[in-house]
């Protein structure tokens, strides 16, 4: 029997959602035994070319990229599971949010103490920004979801095996936290 | 208990409270929690959040504010209840802005762990990221309105435990907000840090300056059990 596939995507993050599925320790190589990787910075495969099991998804959507690539991982994916507060609620980058981009990028480019010339980047390789940073579900629809910030090992070990499985999803109370 | 004690029921517990209690504070004795927000068993109700809505004799009612009646019939831990507070929690959530990873309260917010008793993993309501003005200029305590929910406890605490008048509200709707006793910052009000109104806040929108972050992760209240615990506990011990 072939292993599940599984993807992990990474958007307006810090990769410390990433770097927390690496905290499962030795149970990696449980995971490994368990399914097969498929697009992930964890191996660098950048491609979709068939479609994958599960994708785990950590970051907001910030700019025109993000966007494209969600919708790839949605449409590659038969479960999407989104990982920590970014990806869930927008997280720190999301403090932006109450600030109009034109500001932002003003004081971040232009005003800030430490500015010498400066100029907004417009390249056009850049993606655009979005005026706010988003949660994911508010652009593809998530199946579910793991909050934390980052979710610890043991939340996504225990997630993952049990979707693996197909058995309910159930965390205990001191492993569903928002920071 | 006194002979004109009354007796009710809470999910089917028969509960006996004093004649001039309210459900929250009957249950409360008994060791049953029901959840709460803008209730602090040192002020007088406000009934203002409703997160402890019941329903008594079939009807929703504040907990908080419903005084005992002999043979009433209270329905607290419910499915409906529970999903219509979750509800109540997920649009504090979203009138808001919360980042809980870099707020000071995280593990120690009543909201927040509100939210994990409820077990709402994520609001999925669309956010309103409203624009909310911070007030740092009082030495000793910071006034992030991102954070507030409107709960009231500052307003109560400030009147009936301090004997002050530094908080209130203004405006109506979705303009409702927290306001202070100064027109330039809550600065220039009489409130100390000692007031029990400082630190009476069920979230981080009201915090003690140079206090953030001193107790580790893991360490928190509600790091390791559910808000409520401590009220239930002694029905545990009986
Ligand atoms: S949720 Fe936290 S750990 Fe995960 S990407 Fe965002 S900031 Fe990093
Ligand atoms: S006040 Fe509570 S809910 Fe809001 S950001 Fe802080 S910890 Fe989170
Ligand atoms: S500042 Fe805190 S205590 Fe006062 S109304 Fe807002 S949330 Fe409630
Ligand atoms: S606790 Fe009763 S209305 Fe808020």
């Amino acid at each position: 029997m072939t292993k599940p596939l599984v993807a992990t995507g990474h958007f307006t993050g810090c990769f410390g959602c990433h770097m927390s599925l690496l905290d499962i320790d030795e149970r990696i190589l449980d995971l490994v035994q368990l399914v097969e990787f498929d697009k992930s910075p964890i191996n660098d495969i950048k491609t979709f070319n068939r479609p994958v099991d599960i994708g785990i998804i950590e970051g907001g959507v910030s700019n025109s990229e993000n966007v494209e690539f969600l919708r790839e991982f949605r449409k590659y994916c038969k479960i999407l599971v989104a990982i920590g507060s970014c990806a869930l609620t927008g997280g720190v980058p999301a403090m932006r949010n109450t600030v109009p981009l034109k500001e932002c990028l003003q004081e971040a480019y232009l005003d800030g103490p430490t500015i010498v010339n400066g100029v907004i980047p417009n390249d056009p390789e850049l993606p655009i920004l979005l005026d706010r940073v988003y949660p994911c579900h508010e652009v593809v629809k998530i199946d579910y979801f793991l909050p934390g910030c980052p979710p610890s090992g043991d939340t996504l070990f225990n997630a993952i095996v049990a979707l693996l499985k197909g058995d309910a999803l159930a965390l205990p109370y001191e492993l569903v936290k928002y920071d | 208990m006194s002979k004109d004690a009354v007796t009710f029921t809470i999910d089917g517990v028969e509960v006996k409270a004093k004649p001039d209690q309210t459900i929250m504070e009957a249950a409360d004795a008994a060791g049953i929690y029901i959840p709460r927000l803008c209730y602090h068993k040192d002020l007088l109700p406000g009934g203002h959040c409703r997160v402890c809505t019941v329903r008594v004799n079939g009807r929703p009612a504040n907990a908080c504010t419903f005084p005992v009646n002999s043979g009433i019939v209270v329905e607290n831990d419910t499915e409906e209840l529970k999903a219509l507070r979750r509800d109540i929690i997920e649009m504090l959530f979203v009138e808001g802005n919360h980042y809980c990873p870099s707020c000071e309260a995280s593990g120690k917010c009543e909201l927040q762990a509100m939210a994990y008793r409820l077990e709402l993993l994520t609001p999925q309501m669309p956010y309103a990221w409203p624009k909310r003005e911070l007030d740092a200029t009082h030495p000793d305590v910071y006034l992030d309105r991102d954070r507030c929910i409107l709960c009231g406890r500052c307003v109560r605490a400030s009147v009936q435990l301090d004997g002050k008048r530094v908080f209130g509200f203004e405006n109506r709707g979705a303009q409702k907000r927290i306001a202070v006793d100064s027109a330039t910052g809550m600065g220039d009000t009489d409130l100390s840090a000692k007031d029990r109104a400082a630190s009476i806040c069920p979230t981080g929108c009201l915090t003690i300056k140079r206090q953030g972050y001193l107790t580790p992760v893991g360490k928190r209240p509600y790091d390791k059990v559910p808000i409520g615990s401590d009220i239930e506990k002694k029905q545990a011990a009986g």
